[in-house]
């Protein structure tokens, strides 16, 4: 994949662009493009994907005018009119499915395919979502992956944060890339989404690992009851990460879900 | 010098093995461990610990906050100043501070200090911090990479509440309102001397130096973790052309005076114990929450002091006195280390940490007289080229009003009404 930039009105955004066919917007979860490679490539052998960081990440440039939910979705769409295309297909993952669904309640008319993959943006108090920010690297691997050790070895959770240097590293990363996820996901991740949701038009496909422990698949059925006609699909043996887990289940679900050569039967 | 008596008021009870069975003493601490009816005692003997000062010769008492901590009992320093402003006369009321960012509006921090101002007459000395991660963003929720600019912002709206004469309206980001108009407004005109906690970024030095406030570093580390700190504020200071006065910056030192060396460690030792390796057991991932400490702030090597990633060691009465965390001794070896203290930082005011973990009331009262009969006064006459310099502290009535002087019985009112 290529690493390119483009100006958005606001900021630069750096995202990765490869693959011919529909166009299709990636838009990653709090932790950033890093574990995404293998499922955007598979992506790409059937889409034309974009996938933009969100400033802060990355190399990207920060950008401080990006405060609230509104300014997120907005910047969103700013970078899909630079990109120039229309209607694209918006996928998110986690973070990302939180704005992606809100371009889609925002702009219904401007998205009419949409794919949510453990989306944040709702809560329930049964299900209380994990605090991520809180959660120090050895934490992780139990809360975002089925396979915990696989998943530890992928993310690098036992790295040595006595290390000073790397430390410093390490919370600079954190402090660009969480610190903007948490405009939009702290203390709680829940800005309203719930109340906008009525308003999607898009055909709608949620995608979901069964044994996702940060947003449980009660969550799945929550958003399937609130967006009119959405298609769930449950993953198995796959946790939050279920990209990575299942690259290929999940490529697959996308491809016949919005992919018009892959249609066995016109509509 | 000033010299400020300071007592976190930290809970006593927390069990012999808090640290191995509980996750944190700050956040999500274990609500079970608090005992309601033994905090009357804890409160009142705190209170009476901070009054008892008074009468010692500090130039101060003082409050901070703290939320959901098992060191720190005072989620409302305001509460605490407000009951000692009623039960002290002379003393300065030293809150360090209040969190504005916290308060919604934040001109209810304009108003409370303000009502502290005018019961004390004058004796309010004012805090700012922006807080801790743990107090701001987990327990309080705020957006950790929007705190400082919510903090810049309420400040700037009080000071505005503070100078202006007239009703304004302000249109903040995070604070919209169409009157503001405080009344009552502080005695000390236009305001009350600021102190700005910090924790070694550049654009909290800027701030003090800006607008004349009082720079200090609360600390459990000690005076000599923390030269590197205040030498970098003290090279901005002369960067910038201000002037050097101790004044602009203070400290806070944990103390502990008896009669011997022996005698303070045998007296003293279990409730320093008690604190640096029990109270501080603070979960790392609350030390720091990603976005609120500025990215120049990491680059300059300024971490958390509250929850190393190392995890703080089992620390020794020895380690601890010889670290520099606390200063512990006779009066001869606590004066000649304050003298170290104070001439290392260059600071003016000492926040005096007299008070330790579960000390009793008797032993802190002994270490407390101790310190302010045969070491302070040894300490007072530092920097006097700056003794004159009053900009950082409280300036009250001369004539102030004395609690409790109503008559003993009243007369009649409606004649006395009637004969007027």
């Amino acid at each position: 994949m290529e690493l390119k930039t483009i100006q958005t009105p606001r900021v630069p955004v750096r995202y990765f662009e490869s693959g011919k066919g529909e166009p299709l917007l990636f838009l990653h979860g709090a932790g950033g493009l890093d574990l995404d490679q293998m499922f955007l490539d598979a992506l790409a052998a059937n889409f034309h994907v974009y996938a933009p960081l969100l400033p802060g990440y990355g190399d990207g440039e920060e950008c401080a005018e990006l405060r609230d939910m509104l300014d997120f979705t907005l910047h969103t769409w700013d970078v899909v009119d630079a990109l120039g295309v229309e209607d694209p297909i918006l996928v998110g993952f986690s973070m990302g499915g939180m704005i992606a669904a809100e371009m889609a309640a925002v702009a219904p008319h401007a998205v009419s395919r949409l794919g949510l993959i453990a989306p944040v943006g709702l809560w329930l108090d049964e299900h209380p979502i994990p605090d991520l920010f809180s959660m120090l690297p050895f934490e992780l691997p139990k809360y975002l992956f089925h396979d915990e050790t696989a998943g530890a070895k992928a993310i690098g959770a036992n790295i040595d944060l006595t290390d000073p240097a790397f430390l410093q590293t390490f919370l600079i990363r954190n402090a660009r890339q969480l610190g903007a996820a948490g405009k939009i996901l702290f203390p709680i991740p829940d800005r309203g989404l719930r109340d906008r949701l009525y308003r999607i038009r898009a055909k709608t496909l949620l995608l979901w690992g069964e044994s996702d422990r940060i947003v449980p698949p009660a969550y799945a059925r929550a958003f399937q009851s609130a967006i009119s006609g959405a298609d769930l699909v449950l993953i198995p043996e796959a946790g939050h990460m279920v990209a990575f887990e299942k690259t290929a289940a999940v490529t697959g679900a996308i491809e016949r879900a919005f992919d018009a050569r892959s249609a066995t039967t016109p509509a | 010098m000033k010299f400020t008596w300071f007592n976190l008021m930290p809970w006593p009870y927390l069990p012999d093995d808090f640290r191995e069975k509980h996750h944190s003493v700050w956040v999500d601490i274990d609500s079970k461990l608090f005992d309601p009816v033994k905090s009357h005692e804890v409160y009142n003997t705190y209170l009476d610990l901070l009054e008892y000062a008074a009468t010692l010769g500090f130039d101060a008492i003082g409050a901070n906050e703290h939320h959901q901590n098992g060191y720190g009992l005072m989620p409302s320093p305001n509460l605490i100043a407000a009951a000692l402003a009623r039960r002290t006369e002379d003393i300065a009321l030293l809150v360090l501070g209040a969190s504005i960012a916290l308060y919604n509006p934040p001109v209810r921090v304009a108003e409370e200090f303000a009502m502290l101002d005018c019961i004390t007459g004058g004796r309010l000395v004012a805090g700012f911090p922006v807080g801790t991660s743990m107090d701001t963003n987990y327990c309080y929720g705020q957006i950790p990479a929007l705190t400082r600019e919510k903090y810049r912002e309420a400040h700037d709206l009080i000071l505005r509440a503070w100078h202006e004469r007239e009703p304004f309206a302000f249109n903040g980001r995070y604070t919209k309102l169409r009157y503001v108009n405080i009344w009552p407004r502080p005695i000390q005109q236009p305001h009350p001397p600021i102190h700005i906690p910090g924790g070694g970024s550049i654009e909290t030095y800027d701030f003090c130096i800006d607008n004349t406030y009082s720079y200090s570093y609360l600390s459990f580390t000690g005076y000599l973790r923390a030269k590197l700190l205040l030498q970098g504020y003290w090279e901005r200071v002369a960067q910038r052309n201000a002037d050097s006065s101790p004044f602009r910056a203070g400290f806070a030192q944990t103390i502990c005076v008896a009669d011997t060396d022996a005698e303070a460690e045998r007296l003293y030792a279990p409730h320093v114990n008690y604190f640096y390796n029990r109270c501080l057991h603070v979960y790392p991932g609350f030390a720091d929450a990603p976005g609120y400490r500025t990215i120049k702030t990491i680059q300059k090597g300024a971490l958390s002091q509250y929850a190393p990633l190392r995890g703080f060691d089992n620390l020794t009465w020895k380690d601890l006195v010889e670290g520099g965390h606390i200063i512990a001794g006779s009066p001869d070896t606590v004066r000649q280390r304050m003298e170290d203290l104070i001439k290392g930082l260059h600071v003016g005011h000492v926040f005096c940490l007299l008070h330790v973990g579960d000390m009793p009331k008797e032993k802190c009262m002994y270490s407390t007289r101790l310190f302010a009969e045969k070491v302070m006064p040894k300490l007072r006459g530092l920097f006097p080229e700056y003794a004159h310099d009053d900009r950082f502290w409280c300036k009250p009535l001369e004539k102030r009003v004395r609690p409790g002087s109503l008559p003993a019985a009243p007369e009649t009112p409606e004649l006395a009404g009637q004969e007027a």
